[in-house]
């Protein structure tokens, strides 16, 4: 198996940012306390008329480990080769189980990298099996060309009618692999090229591939369309790739790419950035609003954010294996000043800008 | 202390406090400028990086680097933008090299 860089994660690192409590001192204090930025609670507040809280469960998201075969520079999961928790079957049994009680439309599977799961393709299969509108998996694409045991996985997507969501942080291999580790974007582009083949991202094949973009650097995405279309250009262009949507994701001061700003000491200049892009339209469409997230334990979270800072739901029913539909019907949103990223600009959820 | 501060730049819109007419004015020209036209918003994103250097302004040079960089253009395409501005800066220079030849010829026969 390929691995692409000698970065480990955070926890491998021993770093004191491992510990989310320090994370979240962190994030409480800078300029919310040495300089007069408002806090985010204050100004969902004065957006909603009233704290934030669940609507309805459209999209079950569910973890299925931290482990992973890259060791991106941002990512908020903290995942890499040395991260050795992963989903049982049981959980993912009581995963299917809350599915099957609810109006879940989506199951979406994330990681780490989710295909790692030795159960992966069974879950996929049962979940498939429950009538679940769509399931998306969050693929790495490398994961796909890393090992022989995997090249089949694009069969298998389009065989179960997968929608697969990828990262791909830019068209230039310079930018990729700094972001994501030495190799990956030749690798990206292989396992591209591997999912158009069968029909991926290809008018009427009904098999959707979408890419992920999020920034390489300490900057907030641009306008998600005017992205979209010069990466179909340049992936067209150079690789004959083709995709069906672009999402433009903002990063998270979480985890290791909180890590990344305070080394690189941006981390104020980038805090005000989302403070001053604070947009009340994307406030109004958050994704914890319809989305449950589930830990690799089956712990329940507001969002996957929540889950890596490890800020339980409000409810005393804290695992899927106490799902109930109730628990999207008006419960307390917990929130702190990393929630700013979800409301700047054009706002930013997994399934892209939301204003 | 230099006359400088970056923490400046997020201030410009206060501008308008000591002169709301003129100063709303002026944003609403400036926005509209930038919006998508018979440009696109990324090529108007890479002149006003261009002329920011030409008018070494560096609150221009920070507000449209970070502007590239979030519309996806590369560090390649900034800096032959900033040499487009160079050229220029440096051709209107030499231009009136002509100047000194004409007069030279006047002067000097």
């Amino acid at each position: 198996m390929s691995q692409f860089k000698s970065l480990q994660s955070l926890r491998k690192r021993q770093s004191p940012l491992a510990q989310t409590e320090r994370q979240l001192k962190l994030l409480e204090g800078g300029i919310f306390t040495e300089e007069d930025a408002p806090r985010f609670e204050e100004r969902i507040l004065a957006t909603l008329k009233a704290p934030l809280r669940s609507k309805q469960l459209d999209i079950l998201q569910v973890n299925l480990g931290y482990m992973c075969n890259q060791v991106c520079t941002h990512c908020h999961v903290d995942a890499g080769p040395d991260r050795k928790e992963i989903m049982t079957i049981n959980t993912m049994e009581h995963c299917l189980k809350a599915i099957k009680s609810s109006k879940v439309k989506t199951l979406d599977l994330t990681g780490g990298a989710p295909e790692m799961n030795p159960n992966f393709r069974w879950f996929v299969t049962q979940a498939k099996a429950c009538g679940v509108d769509e399931i998306i998996v969050r693929s790495n694409l490398t994961i796909i060309v890393a090992n022989k045991k995997y090249h089949d996985l694009p069969d298998f997507f389009a065989k179960h009618g997968v929608h697969v969501v990828s990262s791909m942080p830019h068209w230039t291999e310079e930018k990729t692999d700094r972001q994501r580790g030495s190799g990956v974007f030749n690798d990206s582009i292989k396992a591209l090229k591997m999912l158009n083949d069968v029909g991926y991202g290809q008018a009427q094949s009904g098999l959707k591939l979408d890419l992920v973009y999020n920034p390489s650097g300490a900057f907030l995405p641009g306008d998600q369309n005017a992205l979209s279309a010069e990466f179909k250009q340049r992936l067209d262009r150079s690789f004959g790739i083709q995709f069906n949507d672009l999402f433009a994701l903002t990063n998270l001061p979480i985890s290791r790419f909180l890590d990344y700003l305070i080394a690189s000491e941006n981390y104020d200049d980038y805090m005000w950035a989302l403070v001053d892009a604070y947009n009340p339209a994307a406030a109004q469409a958050v994704m914890c609003t319809n989305t449950l997230s589930v830990s690799w334990d089956g712990h329940l979270y507001d969002c996957d954010f929540n889950q890596m800072l490890q800020m339980p739901i409000q409810d005393e029913r804290q695992h899927i294996s106490e799902f109930d539909n109730d628990l999207m019907n008006g419960r307390l949103i917990s929130v702190s000043q990393h929630c700013y990223g979800c409301t700047a600009g054009a706002g930013s959820s997994c399934q892209g800008a939301v204003a | 202390m230099s006359y400088y501060d970056p923490k400046d730049l997020r201030k410009f819109g206060q501008i308008t406090q000591w002169s709301e007419s003129l100063g709303e004015k002026f944003f609403e020209y400036y926005n509209s400028v930038f919006k998508e036209g018979a440009l696109t918003a990324r090529e108007k994103s890479l002149i006003a990086l261009a002329v920011a250097h030409t008018e070494m302004c560096p609150y221009c040079i920070d507000a449209y680097t970070k502007d590239g960089l979030e519309r996806g253009i590369t560090k390649n395409e900034m800096m032959e933008a900033v040499h487009v501005g160079a050229a220029i800066k440096s051709g209107a220079s030499l231009v009136h090299g002509v100047m000194m030849m004409n007069k030279v010829n006047k002067l000097d026969s």
